[in-house]
């Protein structure tokens, strides 16, 4: 309990004044696309030169927080989700805003956030030295199942047939494979220097959601010279919280897949929201309102992104191993201080230590308060005519990306990258299998090979990735879900017949 | 009008030009950028941004100094860039790390070499140490290498990546002890490889200093040796390779500093040469650097081209059997 006794630290003045500096700056930098809040915090570490300690890391720790839910305002309103945290947010708070619900969509993911949020928090406060061993248990071997874990949730997120999310989740894992090899240095498919350095996540984001939106935007302007204008329906914060709370599967699953997979080093954060989404899918008797605007979506992803955020300081924390790159920004935002991490971090310094994590409860609260007070104003996106807002998000698009590595190279992939999605969505394919197996490709890779190298080095290829009740736990989730996907194709025969396609494409348009 | 501007555009170029060509020119007029070849908040980065923040002050540049991160492929992405495109003004300087930039213009499939590039100074010097779990059996290297010659290629270690610091500290281990072993390259750089060594994933492994310091520290590791001709201050009762018995010089040291792309007028070079190494002597930067467990090495321009020369040769010997 030894939290509460720091939480007035939290209130003197000059302290709460970062905090609310940090969530309200938080949440205007993660709703702007291609800043992802690693780039949020990186930024802000030279001001955090002048502070104490302790006020430097409240300006931290409040940004983290703010950053990831602010990316579900972009992902809601604009369809261009801000970090890979965000991609699952897309896919049913865009379409509830095109309802002109953006207002209820904005409402509960705030909600959903900041109760995933808290809930992270508080088990870094109470388990920390439990978790501490879950995120060391993870060896190359059970990464390597894990990313084939997650290949298997391709095949039924966001897709008109099983076929075709396969498909364009190869598209993903072959586009993943560009670049110099993460450990052996080989160059693959180099045929143009933009993508020496390999595709980066965030640009491909932005291309493959807010190209076809805005190429779809511009052509439905040429048919049509009085645009429709959307009413944007008013939406009681009291009702928004309701719903969160009554959409308790979505809620818990979102929570707990949030926060056992944010412990993971290296592939929590990008692809917790995607697996809560699919697994709330699966879970739900509604399945197939899924993508259509559907509440429990918004709700599972972001609870699952926000629950993350206290988990994967864990290793940093306690082993002073960072476990994300947000993680690493943190490190050298602590050692610019001269404060080691580490499991005496909490005897030698409690007081930063205790008042980081207290200000990091308040500052979920905080966003709430003030995302929900945004949301009402920023549903208002909706009534901007279509030609106005495509060349908005073209421009949000082109500065987004080129900031992520001050590169026009990046600026070409998102731009090739969108025209590409556009005409492949014509086609029924979608963007989401393929952003996840691009994240997933260099995961599954890099482990399988680092895996092998071990292996080979010490028991064997057989014994290494098939021993250990860890393996076999996550061989038989792999199993079990590819079985569920097939039994699903054989009972719904979910072929896309021509009249679902000129359906899908209508409601595209 | 329109040739009236261009007009005016050539004359003003033609004078800045001139200015540049007399060594009198009020260089720098404007901010200037450093180009980091690695993510925001890695080492390079942190402390690039901390040796860089008194740029601005009267007795250092006096224009202040912005980091521009260019990530990717190791390092190679920023450095082909800073090869190829970066201009030759004096207002684009770029972070260099030796032994990686070297070693990989050795391998190949980039576009620099060391004679792409001109160095300005040296700011840090980051020797690799290798570290065991905290309950390893291993207490020397000794205990390492006995272990190496009774299991060839069967003692796991980590590192960074390849052609990286740890790498060559790997291959000097191997060739001065006489033994075989599986060094394993890690795609998350060094944090990766420090936790392979904590969770017992790897029997050892090579990583920075500063981190291991760190680690061991918090009671996860034990540190069995330095990759560095004397021992280090952070770490004094830890004995060098040498002392070991291994024949391991500094060349796997991870050197940390300022350059410009070749091309840049010598003037510029000069007054960068001048004042840069004084601003990393700013007790403000000192003191932060100590901080942040980040070992200082200031060289200078002189120092660090012969550097370079001797890490080019030793480089070159030891990756020729790859």
């Amino acid at each position: 309990m030894e939290f509460l006794f720091y939480m007035g630290d939290v209130f003197t003045p000059v302290n709460f004044g970062l905090l609310l500096l940090g969530t309200i700056g938080g949440l205007i930098l993660g709703a702007t696309p291609g800043l992802s809040p690693t780039m949020a915090v990186a930024l802000l570490i030279p001001f955090t030169f002048k502070l104490e300690p302790q006020q430097g890391l409240i300006l931290l720790g409040a940004a983290y927080t703010s950053t990831v839910a602010g990316g579900a305002v972009s992902a809601i309103l604009l369809k261009i989700p801000g970090a890979p945290a965000n991609i699952a947010t897309t896919l049913d708070g865009h379409a509830m805003a095109q309802k002109g619900e953006g207002a209820r969509a904005l409402q509960l993911s705030f909600i959903a956030s900041a109760v995933g949020g808290v809930f992270g928090v508080l088990l870094l406060i109470f388990l920390t030295p439990i978790l501490a061993q879950w995120a060391l248990a993870f060896g190359p071997s059970h990464l390597f199942w894990l990313a084939i874990l997650g290949v298997t949730v391709i095949g039924t997120l966001d897709s008109s047939s099983v076929v075709k999310g396969l498909l364009s989740g190869c598209i993903g894992l072959w586009l993943a494979t560009i670049g110099f090899d993460d450990i052996m240095g080989a160059q693959r498919f180099i045929f143009h220097p933009s993508v020496a350095g390999g595709i980066n996540v965030i640009p491909a984001l932005i291309g493959l959601f807010a190209i076809p939106q805005v190429i779809t935007m511009f052509t439905k302007g040429r048919s049509s010279d009085d645009a429709e204008i959307i009413s944007v329906k008013r939406h009681p914060i009291r009702k928004a919280m309701a719903e969160v709370f009554s959409r308790k599967r979505a809620l818990s699953i979102g929570t707990a897949v949030g926060s056992i997979i944010g412990l993971i080093p290296g592939v929590g954060g990008q692809i917790a929201g995607l697996v809560a989404y699919d697994q709330s899918q699966k879970f739900s008797p509604e399945k197939d309102k899924f993508g259509t605007g559907h509440s429990e979506g918004v709700i599972a992803a972001e609870s699952a992104n926000n629950a993350m955020v206290g988990p994967s300081l864990v290793p940093l924390l306690t082993l002073s191993i960072p476990g994300s790159p947000t993680a690493a920004v943190l490190l050298g935002g602590l050692l610019i201080h001269g404060i080691f991490p580490g499991p005496d971090l909490f005897m030698n310094y409690p007081q930063v230590a205790w008042t980081f994590i207290d200000s990091m409860l308040i500052g979920q609260i905080l966003m709430c308060v003030f995302g929900l007070y945004i949301a009402g104003l920023a549903a208002n996106v909706a009534r901007i005519p279509h030609g106005v807002m495509a060349a908005l998000v073209l421009g949000l698009a082109v500065f987004g990306s080129y900031s992520v590595q001050n590169s026009m190279g990046d600026v070409y992939v998102m731009a090739t990258l969108g025209l590409a999605m556009y005409f492949l969505e014509r086609f029924g394919f979608s963007a989401a299998p393929l952003v996840l197996g691009l994240i997933l490709g260099p995961i599954a890779e890099a482990n399988f090979i680092q895996g092998s190298m071990i292996a080979n080095a010490t028991v064997g290829m057989g014994s290494y990735f098939f021993t250990g009740w860890l393996n076999w736990l996550l061989i038989v989730i792999v199993i079990a879900s590819v079985s569920y996907s097939v039994w699903m194709e054989i009972a719904q025969r979910r072929y896309t017949t021509k009249d679902d396609a000129v359906a899908k494409e209508e409601a595209l348009s | 009008m329109k040739k009236w501007i261009a007009g005016a555009a050539l004359a003003l170029a033609a004078m800045t030009g001139t200015a540049f060509a007399d060594g009198h020119g009020d260089y720098p007029e404007r901010p200037i950028m450093l180009m980091v070849s690695y993510g925001a908040g890695g080492a390079t980065d942190f402390q690039a941004r901390i040796v860089t923040m008194t740029a601005g002050n009267e007795d250092a540049l006096g224009m202040p100094m912005a980091i521009v991160n260019k990530p990717g492929a190791g390092g190679r992405v920023g450095w082909n860039w800073f090869a190829t495109q970066a201009e030759a003004d004096g207002y684009t300087l770029g972070a260099y790390n030796i032994p990686h930039f070297i070693a990989q213009s050795i391998e190949g499939g980039v576009d620099y070499s060391a004679d792409s590039f001109e160095p300005i100074a040296n700011w840090g010097a980051d020797p690799a140490v290798f570290v065991v779990g905290a309950d390893s059996e291993f207490n020397s290297m000794d205990d390492v290498v006995d272990f190496a010659k009774a299991n060839p290629a069967g003692l796991t270690f980590s590192g960074a990546g390849l052609f990286v610091g740890h790498h060559i500290a790997a291959l000097q281990l191997e060739k001065a002890a006489g033994v075989k072993m599986a060094y394993i390259p890690n795609n998350a750089g060094g944090a990766g490889a420090m936790r392979a060594v904590i969770s017992g994933e790897v029997m050892g492994g090579v990583n920075n200093l500063s981190d291991a310091y760190r680690a061991q520290a918090a009671g996860n590791v034990k540190i069995l040796g330095v990759f560095d001709l004397e021992r280090n201050s952070f770490l004094p009762d830890v004995p060098t390779l040498m002392e070991q018995g291994y024949e391991i010089d500094n060349a796997s040291v991870n050197f940390r500093g300022v350059m410009v792309p070749k091309g840049t007028p010598q003037a510029v070079i000069d007054h960068l040469a001048a004042t840069v190494p004084t601003m990393f002597e700013n007790s403000r930067v000192q003191s932060r650097m100590e901080a942040g467990g980040s070992p200082m090495h200031i060289m200078t321009r002189d120092e660090v081209l012969a550097m370079w020369a001797v890490r080019q040769e030793t480089l070159e010997d030891l990756l020729a059997g790859l």
